[in-house]
């Protein structure tokens, strides 16, 4: 009975948001003030009628009712209780359900944070984002729906896929989607200004927190993505430039322009067709990643089941979305003389620059992406464009983003004379270079990645520090949160490239076929197999190794690599010991038993990979702190300086 | 007038990828479909010299590989397709009719050694072209490719993209047993 109530609340839910699209659109055109009220209370009605579905469907799982397709295929009853409720998100229909639930909770905060916008531009944001809810609760409810019953019921489920069953895994597909659905507010925004014809500067602000905070979620799901993958794949990398993981990173790319072009039109009047075209193409950059995702139309390792209704669903409501929008920006784009002019040297014409260098990544991101794809539809084969092209490219592109980075926050806005900065600047730069040269020495492989990621990491550490005191020493200087915020994220660009780029140099694998109680020795580390035991959890049997690590005769630690076999369908899952530290983790992953007791042993030494996700975490905090500006809920507009 | 075209920009571009997601839902209902003839089939093998993975000392040139056909087949360890392909490779490597050797493209050769170690090493011998320059003589462009070579060193057939066993059986057997008759 409970998952037919489901459905009924995600058809509800369609009629909410069916009358949250039309009533206030059509009552902002016609100045009709009670079509327009209609919006608030169905933004609610969606969220509390998604919530609803939601929770039917984790009861559903919660108690095991397999004659639910959806819960028999994605969990079993040896499946332990947090994995229970985990799993709703384990699939394509549920993490669709979780999506649009998602999607109405954004919905909702609008509504429920929007007293001080006029009636008409919230009538129209929340008609936009309306439409959006409908299109994805339609996805949902015709193509993909997790309520469906099987007849007759299985006594057994199939399993939650074992890659699935990791703490990391509960936490980034809900981040995943916060992130992709909050730039819906900056779109909606974008589409009510177009529709309105005009672009003001206090609903920008408006937008300003939200699109830092989606921008922010985003950055910790992939992050934790990353991660997860590093650990749980067994394979040692933290990217792949897989195109899961690129349908993220387009957005994301998009979302950090859009930060900064925000930034710009708000303060200075500057960039608005730019940064309405921005906020369009950062949105439709996550339906794109939704798309490549669920279409099946590109292979990938984390690929959900192909289904040529869905891809044309999503084809067909992407097509209606992106193309609307971008037809109605051609139609009504402001011509861009609005704003105050600037000289070739200002702060403008840098924030420009990492506006057209982060846009060019994430075209690059996406040529690539679809490549394969053009080929395809080419007759010329199926092909992939891996790590020797987005990496080399993607390094052409950063570098001088890192480069100019210390400039823009020193740098004034209008017109600013080029010995200024540049003096201010030059300390860090010599002292950027120095401990570059320093490491190129020392460093015992990969010279010019670990030059290049010490000198970054340098050079914008030292810039974002230097203008941290320029400006509390400066008369009445202080840091706002936005500013904090600001720091916070160009400090985490700083430890993200130690991170990456040191882990690339220095990183050294070994594998090796070990009897127990052989070793291996790596520098001044030693690892001694003690043995492999055979192990039972609850789903699950494992080969479960004992690793000691030495140095000299200090046992610094005991790890405990394991190789599962899940009890559903035999699949067998390399699980890793990872020893972390600030400045190293030891990585040491089982391979296959190689007879006479030897096993395939795999160690990795992997200097400085946290710093990877620890400057993505310090990036996210920099958007979460400047969302907290208070000068973004001040009501009424003031004047800028 | 320029501004106000550019306006359309946006719009055309978005065409454009659409037209191509279009393209690829239509194709992913219909996976198999055959790769175009490579210019280079019936022309001799172009040169290279190129080190052996696991081995850089060793170098080996189109000449060396004369005598005897071999099947060339374009590889990385960065390659979802490559994976795909590779039981398919083993199997063919495994009825030892024809030489099979890799061309290890654009990698790096702990990645490259590492792959084979988990997935298997079918190859009589892997070429490493790091840089990969030998590959642009050879019109690669992908990874996956494969290249049947004859015993006189001229290409006679090319398949890009994964092998599946209907590729083999049906195209590169055929041309294996012609080989063969000679």
């Amino acid at each position: 009975m409970l998952p037919e109530l489901g459905q009924i609340a995600l058809l509800l839910a369609l009629v909410a948001a069916v009358l949250q699209t039309v009533l206030p659109l059509l009552g902002a055109q016609r100045g009709l003030a009670p079509w327009m009220a209609a919006a608030r209370p169905a933004a609610y009605a969606q969220w509390a009628l998604t919530f609803i579905a939601w929770a039917i469907l984790t009861a559903a799982f919660v108690q095991q009712d397999f004659s639910v397709r959806y819960v028999a295929e994605n969990s079993n009853s040896l499946l332990p209780m947090v994995y229970r409720f985990t799993a709703v998100w384990g699939g394509h229909e549920g993490s669709l359900l979780l999506w649009v639930f998602v999607l109405a909770c954004w919905n909702a905060a609008v509504a429920w944070f929007s007293r001080s916008l006029p009636d008409v531009v919230l009538a129209r944001v929340l008609g936009v984002m309306g439409a959006v809810c409908l299109g994805f609760l339609a996805f949902l409810i015709f193509t993909s729906n997790p309520f469906e019953r099987i007849l007759p019921m299985p006594l057994e489920g199939r399993d939650l896929n074992p890659l699935l069953q990791d703490p990391g895994m509960i936490v980034h597909p809900p981040m995943l989607y916060i992130g992709y659905s909050g730039f819906m507010v900056p779109f909606a925004f974008a589409i009510a200004a177009l529709l309105d014809g005009k672009v003001d500067a206090h609903w920008l602000r408006w937008t300003r927190p939200w699109t830092n905070v989606s921008w922010a979620f985003l950055t910790i799901g992939i992050a934790l993505g990353s991660w997860w993958a590093y650990y749980e794949l067994g394979w040692g990398g933290w990217w792949f430039w897989d195109p899961v993981e690129n349908a993220s990173f387009m957005p994301w790319l998009a979302g950090a322009a859009l930060i900064h072009s925000q930034a710009v039109t708000e303060k200075r009047g500057s960039f608005h067709g730019w940064t309405l075209l921005l906020a369009i193409a950062t949105f439709s950059l996550s339906l794109l990643g939704a798309f490549l995702v669920r279409s099946g139309v590109l292979t990938s390792v984390h690929s959900f089941a192909a289904d040529p209704t869905r891809g044309l669903f999503i084809l067909v409501f992407l097509g209606l979305v992106v193309g609307g929008s971008l037809l109605l920006y051609a139609l009504r784009a402001p011509d861009g003389r609005d704003g105050k002019p600037f000289a070739a040297t200002s702060r403008e014409t840098l924030l420009l620059a990492n506006n057209l260098l982060l846009v060019a990544a994430c075209a690059m991101v996406l040529l690539g992406t679809l490549y394969p794809l053009l080929a395809d539809a080419l007759n010329l084969g199926k092909i992939s464009v891996g790590p020797p092209y987005f990496g080399l490219l993607f390094l052409l592109l950063m570098t001088p983003l890192v480069l100019l980075l210390p400039f823009g926050p020193l740098t004034r806005w209008q017109n600013e004379d080029v010995s200024r900065p540049l003096r201010m600047l030059l300390p860090w730069a010599v002292l950027a270079l120095i401990a570059a040269t320093l490491a190129f020495f020392t460093a015992p492989q990969g010279p010019w990645k670990v030059a290049m990621g010490v000198a970054g990491a340098v050079w914008v550490a030292g810039g974002t520090a230097r203008f941290v005191w320029t400006r509390l020493r400066a008369p009445g200087g202080r840091m706002g949160a936005e500013m904090t915020g600001m720091v916070l994220g160009h400090l985490g660009i700083s430890v993200f490239l130690i991170g990456a780029l040191l882990v690339e140099g220095l990183n050294v694998q070994r594998e090796v076929a070990l009897l127990p109680g052989q070793s291996l020795t790596i520098g001044r580390d030693a690892f001694v197999l003690d043995g492999v035991l055979h192990h039972v959890g609850p789903n699950y049997e494992s080969d479960r190794g004992t690793v000691r690590m030495l140095q000299g005769d200090r046992l610094v630690a005991t790890l405990h690599p394991e190789k599962r076999t899940y009890a559903s369908g035999g699949q067998v899952m390399t699980e890793t010991a990872i020893r972390p530290g600030v400045s190293r983790d030891v990585y040491v992953a089982l391979g296959e038993p190689l007879g006479g007791g030897a096993w395939a042993v795999r160690v990795h030494i992997k200097p400085f990979v946290r710093w990877v996700w620890a400057g993505a975490f310090l990036m996210a905090l920099g958007g979460f702190v400047t969302a907290t500006d208070r000068r973004f809920r001040r009501p009424r507009r003031e004047r800028t300086a | 007038m320029s501004a106000s075209r550019a306006r359309w920009l946006p719009l055309a571009a978005f065409g454009g990828i659409l037209a191509l997601l279009a393209a690829g839902v239509w194709l992913s209902r219909d996976p198999d479909r055959d790769a175009l003839p490579s210019p280079l089939i019936g022309k001799p093998a172009p040169a290279f010299d190129l080190p052996v993975l696991g081995d850089p000392e060793r170098r080996v040139t189109q000449a060396d590989l004369r005598g005897a056909p071999y099947l060339l087949n374009v590889w990385g360890s960065w390659c979802p397709g490559c994976r795909e392909e590779h039981a398919v490779v083993a199997a063919f490597a495994n009825t030892q009719r024809v030489r099979v050797i890799g061309f290890n493209w654009k990698d790096e050769p702990g990645d490259a050694t590492r792959w084979l170690a988990q997935f298997g090493d079918p190859y009589a011998l892997v070429l490493a072209d790091y840089d990969g320059r030998a590959a642009i003589e050879w019109g690669i462009y992908g990874a996956p490719e494969t290249f049947l070579v004859d015993a006189a060193g001229t290409v006679v057939w090319k398949h890009v993209g994964p092998m599946t066993d209907a590729t083999i059986r049906e195209q590169l057997l055929p041309q294996v047993e012609r080989l063969e008759a000679r």
